[in-house]
């Protein structure tokens, strides 16, 4: 039925003014009203988009869906969006939407790298990976199968991924893209608290005086908070103060009291001279209980080098890196000291010139005494880092050291309430873990962390960065809920709860996203499966890789909605059902998680990448994959065969993985049941196939595998997390609420961690130590140490440092490669609000497409005349491994210094990170995206 | 009855006159059709022209329609009106929504011009040509439609401004409904707004909710016989200020003539 | 062949001329060359040299219009030009109508139109009262009058920088000389080719028509498309003196007595025809 705007209005205005007055309703005006409000189903979900996490309602009408709406309900956005969460509705219906796998084939039907796609049936793609993968493992073993994972799969697709990963291949080159955007937070987290994850919240926004924006534009990057922070503002302008600290203007200054523009890298020295200021100037702002109670020192090695590759490595030597590469990758093994660094190197040693000779030191620190942390302190005065720091060459030195110490003021006020937002500028950074320490020791000194409205809170990028990436542990690194895989004992609870065999687990796991594209390169690993992100395009130095990929004896495989970089570079494409089109859940920043419904069936033969991962289950057996695997890559140790352990569990040499992991007695125990509220109405395409009749594996119609796998997968997950500080709550309850904030302890989430009165598990903590303490900073990860000074360890013995938190001694360095006279300026990298990451999905929106349909190269306009490019026209960007062309941009919305570009990297035909460096923190592995030199001339 | 006459050759003299007549007469009825046809071509006033064109009645009279300003544009801006544009033929002219002004620091289009109907001296300043000098337009925000003013958060037109932070401006105002969100709204600036439309371009509603329109019809005009008493730059616009005889129905007979005029309506 | 060829030598030249200036005008547009830029209302020869179409200058003059000096410039080179190389050759040189126009009258032609009706019924002056309205009507709207309604500028400005409904123009100029007139555009409204007119009376390049050679075929009258200049074919020896004659070369390229020629004007020694007056 068609009703015009004018009936519709004239209906439900009577229908309701006649419900006011308690009068029946004519039956005939009753009827069109509800047929009108019927004809669609609201239903809630999460944000396809950023770290945020806003809730959101999707409208379903005729098997698609036709609009969104905010949630107001949902704590987080009240009903609001930004402009990318507004165009929700139409991510899914691009027109060149991927429906069916392809493969790369000659004219006779096989597969041939060099050939065209061409449609093929799941079955043969199976039969493709089954065939590479074994050709992998063959050559290299389990360290040969690797995944690019991600931070916007859901919950359950990570969890499958993983288990598949390290409890079936037995394989750690499984790691996110979320390492190229969180992974300098999470190691920063896990040396200060020993746990992952914010200690404060959102709600910290509203109690808060102070928001110190340092390296994150908020105002583009996290629209929804950034709203927040403005309403924070209006209601006590005098009082609320904005700081916004970055290497280049960008629309967070506009709200900003102040602006703090400064050299890339500098960071580190900004945050140890407010800790200088409040140890040598300020003492009496220290709060030594807390600090006595609560915080040990702690240092560790700085010739840890720059996370590039090392001189040893197989295509350094091959010759794989032409000269001018080299000029920066060389410094991996050893640097000279500069200038600019010395100083705050001298309490280590060094000195102006000389040679510093770099070295993997892990993750090692150790404690320190106080007095060698002020020794370390004593450098940064005002005069040094406001001479290294000051980023504008154009401000006054004074002006600026007045806005530093106007900063440190703000932290030592006493009853000021200040907040820490970081993002990527503070992570992707070659000393992203130590800058991301140095936050929190500024607020523990002072005694502003998790504490309401007062802490330090690094913002995420990916809807799941948190909820799936790093809670359930899809790195190289970990296992759920903060396990190691290096941890015999976190391996052996894993493979209980797995069902797999004891030494199932590969005790070795260092091959993280980088790595895995290196080892791509040197030849090690031969399958490479790309899930829910584009790591051809988001990684840099991207020519190496794509070129490894291409020209390379391996088999390259991605499963994507639409054909970016990465599919094309791909052997095999794998069609995906989209965020909305399979049941799932994110987690967000503030360890909200939130879960949604299937909302409508796939487009095409797309399945989800759940259904992908246990459709290749069943490729693989027992005999297939849990025998003995020599040394391979960085396992120098045999992986023994488990086959008889198996056998003394019950499963035979045949028993598929799918039977062991996925559709185990557990499994079969979560029924698919129609009566049920949170499944009534709803498809699922995993458990029950689906109307469309996709062809499935084995060359039949798939029509499910008859229980209900999401919610298993979500629950055998959510059992490592509870009683452990992660607590999730049951899959149903996500179903009922708006989102929960972990820790949910009896039915409650928490809102600040570690603090005694509001986090369950730090009171408990307390209780037990029988100390008065106001915090817990339970964690336990390295939390043991042994004693030392700055240069190293003189105490080897270590001492336990239950419930304490860490302050680092960790100095300014300068990055690898910095402007010289043949690449002069700075480039650094970001996005636009408008598009998401690397524009899969918002290039496809006509309106955001429309609005930014360039990638510019933003440049301060003495700069443009320097270089001799004009507003408007082309320009090269060029640095020692590669040039992209891209528009000069003299005005608008990011305003840099002289001396700094800025290129948005979302836009694969101004492909910017060929020209970055892929240099990474050493100790986080992620990459620093916001650092090279480059030269700008006229295209 | 009289018998037919044969009729008489038209004398020269008549015949000329005759003539000359049909022709003024043919002339007339094609210079109505004409200047008609011309006349609503004129009337469609909502047009945007380059930057510095002189005011649409001197343009439309100054420009010879040579195309040369659309042939200098690099980015392919500017149209030269084509049969069905429903515009001046051969005038030069632009869609922001597909096409805006990227606002060239050189400005092409406009010392090409041959006959000052793009006028140099008008986004020159200091004797260099400066963009921002130019009035192409002005942007007018549909605030029931932006989607900023809904509490979404967008600026999609603001970031794209050239000239942002003083074209248009983002005015915050709390949102009450959600007790912890900004609204962030795009006000525009018409003294500083150049028209050029990228923001019309940007915006994300699916119809522009921020659209250019010729200063001409999107702005009001103030009388020059009031003076912002707390702006001393609005006295600039004295310098134009005349007194003025006003009438209005109640005053346009002379004061002897209403006196003397009968009184009935006073009293019963 | 060969008399193929010379038979249209000035038809084939007129096209090549006609078709290079469109296609360097297109080229300036679509692909940025500098060699000839605008249109046939105001162009730019190397970025230096203006050129203007005087009749538009002068509908701008009357409208009101301060006129810049490039444009009094342009419009002088172009006076000078015509002057020299005759005022209407423009008309069949270089106006890109006059192919839509020669094309219709050989279609007309071909299909024996004119037998329907060989009187044509229409006045070859009403061309000059168009380009006295033009100017009237300029005056009192404001505007350059014709170069609104052109279907000249209207499909060369269409051809160089996209057609629009343009292409109508020149469709309707085709089915008019088609059916209703016979070189009606060109031979008797279009204001333009009146203006040229009058620049051709007193313009240096003529035809000359020598009676001693004349067999008096007539092919010349047949092709000529304002065939009322030719009036002294067969009768005297003179030069074809009417602003109205395009200098399209038709009739010398027809003539197989060598009895039409081009020439230069004979300033001294030439006597109106009494039969023109």
């Amino acid at each position: 039925m068609s009703l015009s705007r004018r009936e519709f209005l004239k209906s439900s205005a009577a229908a309701s003014a006649a419900a006011a007055i308690g009068m029946s309703v004519p039956s005939s005006v009753q009827a069109q009203a509800d047929d009108v409000e019927s004809s669609w189903r609201w239903d809630k979900a999460a944000c396809r988009f950023c770290g945020t996490g806003c809730g959101i309602m999707m409208a379903t009408k005729d098997g698609k869906i036709v609009a969104v709406k905010g949630d107001p309900a949902a704590p987080v956005n009240r009903g609001l969006n930004c402009i990318k969460g507004y165009f929700n509705a139409k991510i899914m219906y691009g027109a060149d939407r991927l429906t069916q796998p392809l493969l790369r084939m000659d004219k006779d039907g096989k597969f041939d790298k060099q050939g065209k796609f061409a449609p093929i049936s799941w079955k043969r793609a199976f039969d493709e990976m089954e065939i590479h993968i074994k050709k992998a493992l063959k050559s290299g073993g389990p360290e040969a199968v690797g995944v690019f994972a991600s931070g916007q799969y859901t919950v359950m697709e990570g969890y499958a991924s993983q288990k598949m990963m390290k409890g079936g291949f037995r394989s750690n080159a499984f790691d996110p893209n979320a390492r190229h955007c969180m992974a300098s937070a999470v190691v920063g987290f896990y040396q200060t608290f020993g746990i992952d994850e914010p200690s404060g919240c959102y709600d910290d926004i509203e109690l808060t005086d102070t928001v110190v924006s340092w390296g994150a534009n908020m105002a583009e990057m996290h629209p929804i908070l950034w709203s927040r922070v403005t309403d924070r503002k209006l209601s006590d302008p005098e009082r609320v103060k904005i700081i916004n600290i970055s290497t280049y203007r960008h629309r967070t200054s506009d709200l900003a009291d102040i602006e703090i523009i400064f050299s890339p890298n500098t960071d580190l020295a900004l945050w140890n001279y407010i800790a200088h200021e409040i140890v040598y100037n300020y003492p009496e702002s220290i709060d030594w209980d807390f600090i006595k109670r609560h915080i040990i020192f702690a240092a560790s090695p700085v010739n840890i080098g720059y996370g590039m590759r090392r001189s040893d490595e197989k295509s350094v030597k091959d010759g794989k890196y032409n000269d001018k590469e080299m000029e920066t990758v060389s410094k991996e093994m050893q640097k000279v000291v500069s200038e600019k660094e010395a100083p705050a190197l001298k309490p280590y040693g060094y000195k102006e010139g000389d040679i510093m000779v770099n070295k993997n030191a892990g993750l090692a620190h150790w404690e320190i005494s106080f007095e060698d942390y002020k020794k370390f302190l004593e450098p940064y005065t005002i005069d040094y880092v406001a001479k290294i720091s000051k980023g504008n060459p154009d401000e006054d030195i004074n002006e600026f050291k007045e806005k530093l110490k106007t900063l440190a003021s703000y932290y030592i006020e006493k009853n000021r309430k200040v907040v820490s937002f970081w993002t990527m500028g503070m992570n992707q950074h070659t000393r992203g873990t130590w800058v991301n320490t140095l936050a929190y020791n500024v607020h523990f000194l002072v005694n502003k962390q998790a504490k309401p409205g007062s802490g330090a809170f690094s913002l995420t990028g990916q809807p799941s960065a948190c909820g799936t990436a790093r809670e359930v542990g899809t790195f190289t690194h970990r296992l759920p809920a903060d396990m190691m895989v290096d941890n015999p004992q976190h391996r052996k609870i894993t493979e209980n709860k797995w069902m797999v065999p004891e030494g199932t687990i590969n005790p070795i796991g260092v091959q993280h996203i980088m790595k895995i594209h290196r080892d791509i390169e040197d030849g090690l690993i031969k399958f490479a499966w790309v899930n829910v992100c584009n790591p051809y395009q988001d990684t840099a130095s991207a020519s190496h890789w794509i070129k490894a990929a291409r020209e390379m004896d391996n088999f390259i495989v991605t499963s994507d909605g639409y054909p970016g970089i990465s599919a094309k570079v791909s052997d095999l494409i794998l069609p995906s059902a989209m965020i909305y089109e399979k049941w799932g859940a994110y987690g967000n920043a503030e360890r909200r998680t939130q879960h949604w419904r299937q909302q409508v069936l796939p487009v095409g033969d797309a399945m989800s990448d759940t259904w992908q991962w246990i459709e290749l289950s069943k490729r693989f057996t027992v005999k297939d994959l849990w025998g003995e695997w020599a040394p391979s890559g960085p396992r120098s140790e045999k992986l023994p065969s488990i086959i008889d352990a198996a056998k003394k569990m019950g499963y035979s040499e045949d028993t598929t993985m799918y039977e062991i992991l996925f559709a185990n007695k557990v499994a079969q125990s979560y029924k698919l049941d129609q009566r049920d509220p949170i499944q009534k109405g709803y498809d699922n395409s995993e458990g029950y196939g689906d109307s469309r009749k996709v062809i499935g594996s084995d060359g039949k119609v798939f029509d499910g595998y008859g229980f209900f796998i999401q919610k298993y997968l979500f629950e055998e997950y959510a059992a490592f997390t509870r009683g452990h500080g992660h607590d999730l709550a049951p899959f149903d309850v996500y179903h009922k609420v708006r989102g929960l904030k972990w820790p949910v302890v009896d039915g409650k989430e928490t809102q600040w961690r570690f603090n005694v009165q509001y986090d369950p598990y730090a009171a408990k903590a307390v209780k037990k130590a029988g100390t008065n303490n106001s915090h817990a900073f339970y964690g336990t990860l390295a939390k043991a140490l042994p004693f030392g000074d700055l240069n190293g360890v003189k105490n080897p013995e270590k001492k336990s440092l239950e419930n304490k938190a860490k302050i680092f001694a960790r100095p300014y360095m300068d990055p690898p490669e910095m402007p010289s006279s043949e690449y002069p300026v700075w480039l650094s990298t970001g996005r636009v609000l408008e598009h998401w990451h690397s524009g899969t999905m918002t290039m496809r929106v006509p309106e955001l497409y429309r609005a930014v349909p360039e990638a510019l190269c933003y440049i301060h306009p003495e700069d443009a005349k320097h270089y001799d490019v004009k507003q408007g026209e082309l320009c090269w960007v060029e640095s020692r491994r590669g040039r992209v062309k891209a528009r000069v941009e003299t005005r608008g919305r990011n305003r840099p210094s002289r001396g700094l570009v800025f290129v948005p990297w979302f836009d694969e035909k101004v492909f910017i990170n060929k020209v970055c460096l892929d240099a990474t923190c050493p100790q986080s592995g992620q990459t620093d995206y916001k650092k090279c030199a480059v030269k700008i001339y006229k295209a | 009855m009289q018998p037919r006459t044969k009729k008489e050759p038209l004398s020269d003299r008549r015949k000329f006159i005759l003539t000359m007549a049909r022709g003024i007469g043919i002339s007339a009825i094609g210079g109505f059709v004409w200047s008609a046809y011309v006349d609503e071509l004129k009337a469609s006033s909502c047009i945007l022209r380059p930057p510095a064109a002189l005011a649409e009645k001197d343009f439309l009279r100054t420009c010879i329609k040579c195309g040369l300003c659309v042939e200098a544009c690099p980015f392919d801006t500017l149209i030269l009106a084509k049969a069905g544009d429903n515009r001046p033929l051969g005038t030069p002219y632009f869609i922001p929504r597909n096409t805006p002004c990227y606002m060239c620091e050189d400005i092409p289009c406009v010392p090409i011009c041959p006959t000052g109907a793009l006028d140099k001296a008008s986004v020159t300043f200091e004797d260099k040509l400066n963009i921002n000098l130019a009035d192409m337009g002005v942007a007018v925000v549909d605030a029931k439609n932006c989607i900023a003013f809904w509490g979404i958060q967008c600026d999609a037109c603001y970031r794209a401004c050239p000239l942002l932070g003083s074209a248009i401006k983002i005015e915050y105002t709390k949102n009450e409904r959600t007790g912890k969100h900004a609204f962030m709204k795009p006000i525009v600036d018409s003294d500083i707004c150049t028209g050029c439309g990228l923001c019309e371009k940007a915006c994300v509603t699916e119809k522009a909710s921020i659209t250019i329109l010729p200063r001409e019809i999107a702005l009001g005009k103030v009388g020059d016989y009031y003076i912002k008493g707390w702006d001393k730059a609005d006295e600039k616009r004295l310098e134009k200020a005349t007194s003025q005889t006003t009438t209005t129905d109640i005053s346009k007979k002379s004061a002897i003539d209403s006196l003397n005029a009968n009184m009935e309506n006073f009293y019963e | 062949m060969n008399n193929v060829l010379k038979h249209y030598r000035f038809m084939l030249l007129r096209r090549l001329t006609q078709l290079s200036l469109l296609f360097l005008y297109f080229g300036a547009n679509a692909w940025g060359w500098h060699f000839l830029q605008g249109n046939l209302s105001t162009s730019l020869v190397l970025e230096k040299i203006p050129l203007s179409d005087p009749y538009a200058v002068l509908q701008m003059f009357v409208a009101g219009s301060l006129l810049a000096t490039n444009i009094l410039v342009g419009a002088f080179i172009i006076l000078v030009i015509y002057f020299i190389v005759g005022g209407r050759v423009f008309c069949s040189w270089v106006c890109p109508i006059n192919m839509v126009t020669d094309f219709s009258a050989f279609v007309r032609n071909k299909l024996q139109i004119n037998r329907i009706e060989e009187k044509q019924p229409s006045s070859r002056n009403i061309r000059y009262w168009v380009l006295i309205l033009s100017l009237v009507l300029s005056f009192f709207l404001g505007v350059s009058a014709f170069e609104f309604v052109s279907p000249i500028s209207m499909v060369h400005r269409g051809i160089v920088f996209g057609l629009g409904f343009g292409w109508a123009g020149a469709v309707i100029i085709f089915l008019f000389d088609l059916f209703v007139l016979k070189n009606g555009w060109c031979g008797h409204i279009c204001p333009l080719g009146g203006f040229y007119s009058l620049l051709g009376r007193f313009s240096l390049i003529r035809v000359r028509h020598s009676e001693e050679k004349c067999t008096l075929c007539m092919k010349c009258k047949t092709v000529c498309p304002e065939h009322q200049v030719l009036y002294m074919v067969g009768k005297e020896s003179i030069q074809v003196l009417s602003g109205e004659c395009t200098n399209c070369g038709r009739c010398v390229e027809v003539c197989e007595d060598d009895a039409l020629n081009f020439s230069i004007r004979d300033y001294l020694n030439n006597t109106q025809s009494k039969e023109e007056k």
